[in-house]
């Protein structure tokens, strides 16, 4: 018999050990990847404005005159210090961005995702449950078709639907304008701010700009949980233990709820560490389609500017982001599924 | 066993089979035997021969595509034709069944509790966390599973004791009628002799009537009261285990025991050949092809059920009725070098 005790504790602290050798490789990629483009980020960034010692002096300053092996520890030591880096462009600290626009970018993969969450269980449970009936057919057709249309055809379809024919909804940015200057900062998350502050007004007018983005983005990553539920829901019914519990007289609406339901869940649980990656490069693309003030928007703004650092620094933290949740998920799902904790 | 108390289940002329591509194949070929209170039959025959369709078709239990035909009567109801609700609603409070693979019949996600919850809640709604622990714990009690390990998941367990949780949660709905379908089959000895003897003490706890799936002899010697001895989709014989295994009367059971390994015999014994594609069963007496002793009559005529002095029943031309066995009918189909030879062939 495995012994119980202090083994859940054991098995998180292995996991986030594991963050270190993850972030090493994600983080030498990122470098490689980065230097890999010709020239370097200086002259590739406002070259052919400045005179040749005008951009040596700014390399110097910036370091990118050093071998290349010293930049690579010194980027490690300033990511591991949460430190990364400084736009070229503009001189702004890449922390400075997280914090002024991450909370735009939080409040939309968040809502996506719960609307990926939610279209996922119901369409994977009514398939599952339908197997091979028309509604099973028309899911699995659809769930592979919005995965495979790009977000900003998505995102421009829904807009001249619901924001330009029907005019029900915004078509863009996070709000009206008014709203900002009704709510005062305080986390930086607007939606959490206008809420703790109780301005319903000012949460409506977020809500409403909030829809069509994150119906976009969640449509986009619903088709993977679709999937995933359906397969599994469509396995527990033809388990043992279904078979076993039917024999007990269990009611098929309950086989459903508390097996199919609840065994569902754990795999896509499982994937959501490798959903998060998808998750930010479709907030990107969900952003620039719906001028969202996030992270996004501005990763796009920096690439157009050949802004290398900005660049660098925001794909590093999205690494950073996507390591550290898939941990997380790691640890729920031993919380969730005992099986895992040997 | 009294034989003037009324019977648990009675089974008669029982059909199932399964459409396939190559045909039906009649998996329960016309099966009929009555289950007293408190009594265990056990089942044996060789794998294939239907022994598990036998049980699942009792409880309602057959995948897709089986179909049947007959009659199971259950305290007033025929288990065949009744709605599928009222099946449901059956099955716990009157029917179990005990399945051939514990480690699997167990979900992994809920605690040995939630399972138990969820049994009874099926029927009683509503029913209190403590009043199903209560239960819970009386019969896991006589599992030999502690109250400490209620609340455990699955995987804590071994498959021994998963076996006895299955049987737990089975049993404690106390239900007139359990099949238990190879129970034992995926353990090991010691914890199979363990759960033989769970079964074997239950009439005196339960009050259930058990029909006890197995390949084993030795298990039916243990627990059975009676045994079935199932060829090819039919009852060939049944009556008192200690009886059967005395002096068994159809060939096929004696051929059956002769091919048990045990420490009295020397040299091991197997029956030739292979039992029929249930597809296309071999006319007549299903067995003629591999029996020893087969008739002329054995290949022509389906053998009729006879009741025997000591109250077997066997279904073989050796016990009659002679009125219709013809002129030459004794007459021998082949002697045993000829069976060999074409075996060898
Ligand atoms: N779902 C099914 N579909 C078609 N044939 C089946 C199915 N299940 C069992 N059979 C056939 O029915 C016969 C009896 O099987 P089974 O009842 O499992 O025998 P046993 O339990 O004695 O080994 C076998 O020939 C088997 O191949
Ligand atoms: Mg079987």
């Amino acid at each position: 018999m495995v012994s119980r005790a202090g083994s859940l504790p054991r098995y998180m602290l292995q996991r986030l050990l594991l963050v270190i050798p993850m972030l090493f490789i994600l983080l030498t990629l990122v470098f490689l990847i980065m230097r890999v483009a010709p020239g370097d980020p200086v002259s590739a960034t406002v070259g052919g404005q400045l005179r040749e010692e005008e951009l040596e002096r700014r390399r110097a300053a910036l370091g990118f005159d050093r071998p290349l092996i010293v930049q690579y520890l010194d980027y490690l030591g300033d990511v591991a210090r949460l430190d990364f880096g400084t736009t070229i462009t503009d001189d702004q600290p890449i922390m400075n961005i997280v914090k002024e626009n991450g909370g735009a970018t939080l409040t939309l993969t968040v809502a996506a995702f719960a609307v990926a969450l939610f279209l996922g269980v119901v369409f994977g449970l009514i398939a599952g449950r339908f197997r091979d009936s028309a509604g099973d057919v028309v899911i699995r057709l659809l769930g592979i078709a919005t995965y495979a249309a790009p977000v900003f055809y998505t995102g421009i379809l829904v807009k001249m639907l619901f924001a330009g024919n029907l005019g029900w909804l915004p078509p863009n940015r996070a709000t009206s304008g008014f709203t900002e200057s009704d709510v005062d900062e305080h986390t930086h998350i607007l939606l959490v701010d206008a809420l703790w502050q109780g301005e319903t007004e000012a949460v409506v007018d977020i809500l409403e700009h909030l829809v069509l983005p994150a119906a976009t983005l969640g449509i986009f990553i619903c088709g993977i949980f679709v999937r995933l539920i359906r397969v599994n829901v469509l396995q527990t019914l033809q388990a043992d233990y279904v078979e076993a519990a039917r024999a007990r007289g269990v009611r098929e609406s309950k086989v459903m709820r508390s097996h199919a339901f609840r065994n569902a869940l754990v795999p896509v649980v499982t994937i959501i560490g490798l959903q998060v990656a998808l998750l930010l490069s479709g907030a990107v693309l969900t952003e620039r389609t719906f001028e969202w003030p996030g992270i996004g928007s501005e990763l796009v703004r920096y690439i157009t500017l050949r802004d290398y650092t900005a660049v660098q620094g925001i794909i590093t933290m999205f690494a950073v982001v996507v390591v550290v949740i898939s941990i997380l998920v790691d640890i729920v799902i031993a919380i969730i599924d005992p099986r895992v904790r040997y | 066993m009294n034989d003037r108390m009324e019977p648990v289940v009675s089974v008669r002329d029982l059909r199932v089979w399964y459409g396939t591509e190559r045909g039906a194949v009649r998996a329960v070929d016309g099966v009929s035997f009555d289950l007293l209170p408190g009594e265990t039959l056990g089942l044996v025959g060789e794998s294939g021969c239907g022994k598990s369709t036998l049980g699942r078709g009792l409880l309602g239990m057959l995948p897709e595509g089986a179909q049947t035909d007959g009659e199971i009567r259950f305290k007033g109801e025929n288990l065949r034709t009744v709605s599928r609700s009222r099946l449901r609603d059956m099955r716990g409070p009157e029917l179990g069944m005990i399945f051939q693979e514990p480690l699997t019949r167990l979900n992994p996600l809920m605690r040995i509790s939630e399972h138990f919850e969820e049994a009874l809640r099926a029927h009683t709604p509503g029913i209190s966390k403590d009043t199903v622990e209560r239960a819970a714990l009386e019969v896991l009690g006589l599992m030999g599973i502690p109250p400490t390990r209620y609340r455990s998941y699955p995987h804590e367990f071994s498959g021994g004791m998963r076996q006895r949780l299955m049987i737990g949660l089975a049993l404690v709905f106390r239900p007139a009628f359990v099949v238990a379908d190879e129970p034992t089959t995926a353990l090991d000895v010691l914890v199979e002799a363990q759960i033989i003897r769970i079964l074997h003490d239950l009439r005196r706890e339960f009050d259930t009537s058990l029909l006890l799936i197995t390949h084993n002899l030795g298990i039916i010697a243990e627990a059975c009261d009676r045994v079935a001895v199932m060829y090819a989709g039919k009852i060939v014989e049944v009556g008192e285990a200690r009886q059967v295994f005395r002096d068994p009367q159809h060939p096929y059971t004696r051929e059956l025991l002769r091919s048990t390994i045990s420490l009295s015999t020397t040299g091991l014994n197997y029956i030739p050949g292979a039992p029929p594609d249930l597809t296309d069963p071999p006319p007549g007496c299903h067995f003629h092809p591999r029996c020893p002793d087969a008739m002329r009559v054995c290949e022509e005529l389906d053998p009729i059920d006879q009741e025997l002095s000591g109250g077997q029943r066997v279904e073989c031309w050796l016990h009659g009725p002679d009125h219709l066995i013809g002129v030459d009918g004794r007459d021998r189909l082949r002697v045993r070098e000829e069976l060999s030879v074409a075996d060898e062939a």
